[in-house]
């Protein structure tokens, strides 16, 4: 790729705070969506200057609709008292040194216009409040800024009034949606995973077709046929997995772990060609509409399909938009809209014996607790493996029966198949885990030098136990994560095979055929 | 929009150097997209670049990362089915460098 450089910061001894580099990140901006990408969304084109005072007070009046939707922002607009203990606590921050990106920081971008324009003391006095105008300069600053968060939300679990940047960004893509500032990679991909499925564009028959070669392989490599069908109606389960899963190293060896997982447990399963993606976008750029519309194509495969049970495969977003939101946005789950007729119909086929959603790390860990799955754990000995906990599934989601769970069970699976495990340091797992750099539609190579700066702290967590106690893999369970840890490890000095999937390690150790 | 200039046509790309309409390739327009990413295409670079071209053109997808290995080992050899061979080829990565090269569109999504 032309352009200069691109290095990863040294890493620190000690976990300080950064030296503070203002504007450091200052004229980052991704590629802009298109008129025609914009289009396929519904958001308007790009605005032309001179109609700068109707962007203005689009942009306003899209701001009070969402503080007048989201009791939350408004919230979060008003309660902030600068007390700092954000400050440290994003990877980007600490990776850039870059003081806009102290979640604090990024919050007032927006704050800043919130007091002028929905506030008295910012109307009358705006200097003494710190309001300021919106203006272009203005608008360029949150294109850049809300395209450096990932949206993973750790500074809320430091914040004693629980503000989330994750919504103040969300907000922030909103609007500057509204007013055809879109993001390219994110719109883009939302556009085709509304006319060809999924975020990648693959379609049916290239999905059938690399469905087919992986049955081939799995024969070739265990001697046993499993399969990895494709709309196959009357099946029980119905797989929602990200498209990389399809694609990508090594996303696709936890592919095949699912795979195997159902054919040793005997539960009849299927993929979905209309549904060919866990992945929803829609979240990351704050839409509600698209949220839905996304989601809406996993209800509409499981009613054609006929499924009792709907699984989500490693991907980390698409879970908490599934445990937290399909309820209530499309009727997956309990809680469903009570005249929605298709979420009634819904309701009724699917088996209420099972939790639904249901995580396939959860699917997997209730059969080994039954004792229906073997594993030969030496399979894995040459690993020595540490869990990456994503953003998304620790902070936006839960699994199993027990608080925590969404941090139990996959560590569960991996002590249930692997001999070698450890723990990277505390603070930067569990609820404190720190995003991997590429979360929430930044996972593009327009913004690669953000996204190897971002991923320092996790580069020194993993530094600690790579040196001391020799971990040589890192699994994670979103799609993201593979691909993003895939391309900023060389940069850190390590081999990007070390990170890979918690089912590629069942994959690896689970006893087929004959128990 | 961005163009770039072989032989004295144009070609419209994106931001990124992806070409906009496939059907104008040429292996003319290869080797140049190849110079900007600083690789100098061998006979090697040539069976992965026609192998996704013919892919493309059947599923109107680049093919996954397997399946691209897969057919690489049957052709060249079992030791050269591997990503490790492919990344030689294309440091920045086979499914993206590969397609900017071969004319396709850059695979999207988390990959």
């Amino acid at each position: 790729m032309a352009g200069p450089e691109i290095k990863a910061p040294p890493m620190r001894e000690f976990p300080t705070v950064p030296v503070m580099r203002p504007d450091a990140m200052g004229g980052l901006k991704p590629f802009i969506a298109s008129d025609k990408i914009q289009a396929d969304l519904n958001f308007p084109g790009a605005q032309p200057a001179e109609n700068w005072q109707h962007t203005h007070d689009t942009a306003i009046a899209k701001m009070g609709e969402l503080l007048g939707q989201q009791r939350a922002l408004k919230v979060y607009m008003d309660s902030c008292v600068h007390c700092g203990a954000c400050t440290d606590k994003c990877h980007y921050f600490i990776g850039t040194g870059d003081p806009k990106n102290m979640p604090v920081a990024r919050q007032d971008l927006m704050r800043s216009v919130y007091r002028r324009y929905f506030t008295l003391p910012g109307k009358l006095f705006p200097k003494l409040v710190g309001a300021r105008d919106l203006t272009p300069d203005v608008l360029d600053e949150w294109y850049s800024y809300y395209h450096q968060c990932s949206e993973c939300r750790r500074c809320s679990v430091f914040c004693p009034y629980g503000i989330d940047t994750a919504e103040v960004t969300m907000a922030g893509r909103e609007i500057l949606d509204a007013v055809g500032y879109g993001q390219k990679y994110s719109n883009e991909i939302i556009g085709k995973v509304h006319k060809i499925g999924n975020n990648l564009g693959l379609p049916g028959p290239a999905l059938r077709d690399t469905l087919e070669g992986l049955e081939e392989d799995v024969l070739e490599d265990t001697g046993i046929a499993i399969r990895y069908p494709l709309d196959q109606k009357g099946a029980e389960v119905l797989l929602i997995t990200p498209s990389a899963d399809f694609f990508a190293e090594p996303h696709i060896d936890s592919l095949i772990g699912y795979g195997k997982v159902f054919h040793a447990a005997g539960i009849s399963w299927t993929l979905s060609s209309m549904a060919s993606e866990a992945g929803n976008f829609g979240l990351f750029i704050g839409n509600q509409e698209q949220l839905l519309k996304i989601a809406m194509r996993v209800r509409e495969a499981a009613l054609e399909l006929g499924v009792k049970r709907i699984v989500v495969g490693e991907c980390g977003h698409a879970w908490r938009v599934a445990y937290s939101f399909w309820n209530t946005l499309v009727g997956i789950g309990d809680g469903a809209g009570a005249n929605d007729p298709f979420a009634i119909q819904l309701q009724s086929q699917l088996d209420h014996r099972y939790k639904q959603p249901m995580h396939i790390c959860e699917l997997t860990w209730d059969l080994i607790q039954q004792g229906a799955l073997s594993f030969d754990k030496e399979a894995n000995d040459h690993r020595v493996i540490t869990f990456h906990d994503s953003c998304n599934v620790a902070r936006g989601s839960r699994m199993g029966d027990m608080p925590g769970g969404q941090f139990e069970i996959p560590r569960n699976i991996i002590r249930a198949v692997a001999n070698h495990y450890v723990e990277m340091a505390p603070g930067t797992t569990h609820e404190q885990t720190f995003c991997c750099g590429g979360g929430g539609g930044l996972l593009t190579d327009d913004l690669l030098d953000l996204r190897v700066k971002g991923a320092l702290p996790r580069m020194e967590a993993l530094k600690l136990v790579t040196d001391g106690k020799g971990v040589n893999f890192m699994a994670t369970i979103c799609a993201i994560c593979k691909s993003q840890f895939s391309k900023v490890l060389p940069y850190y000095g390590y081999k990007m095979g070390m990170v890979g999937g918690v089912h590629q390690l069942v994959s690896t150790a689970i006893r087929l055929g004959d128990k | 929009m961005a163009t770039i200039e072989v032989d004295g046509k144009s070609y419209e790309t994106d931001e990124e150097g992806y070409l906009i309409d496939l059907s104008t390739w040429n292996e003319e327009v290869g080797k140049y997209i190849a110079t900007t990413e600083s690789l100098e295409l061998s006979e090697q670079h040539w069976e992965v670049i026609n192998f996704l071209r013919d892919y493309y053109n059947e599923f109107q997808i680049a093919p996954a990362v397997r399946v691209l290995t897969k057919a690489i080992g049957k052709k060249l050899g079992a030791d050269k089915g591997n990503s490790q061979y492919l990344y030689e080829l294309f440091p920045y990565g086979p499914a993206k460098q590969a397609c900017k090269i071969a004319g396709l569109p850059k695979p999207t999504g988390c990959v």
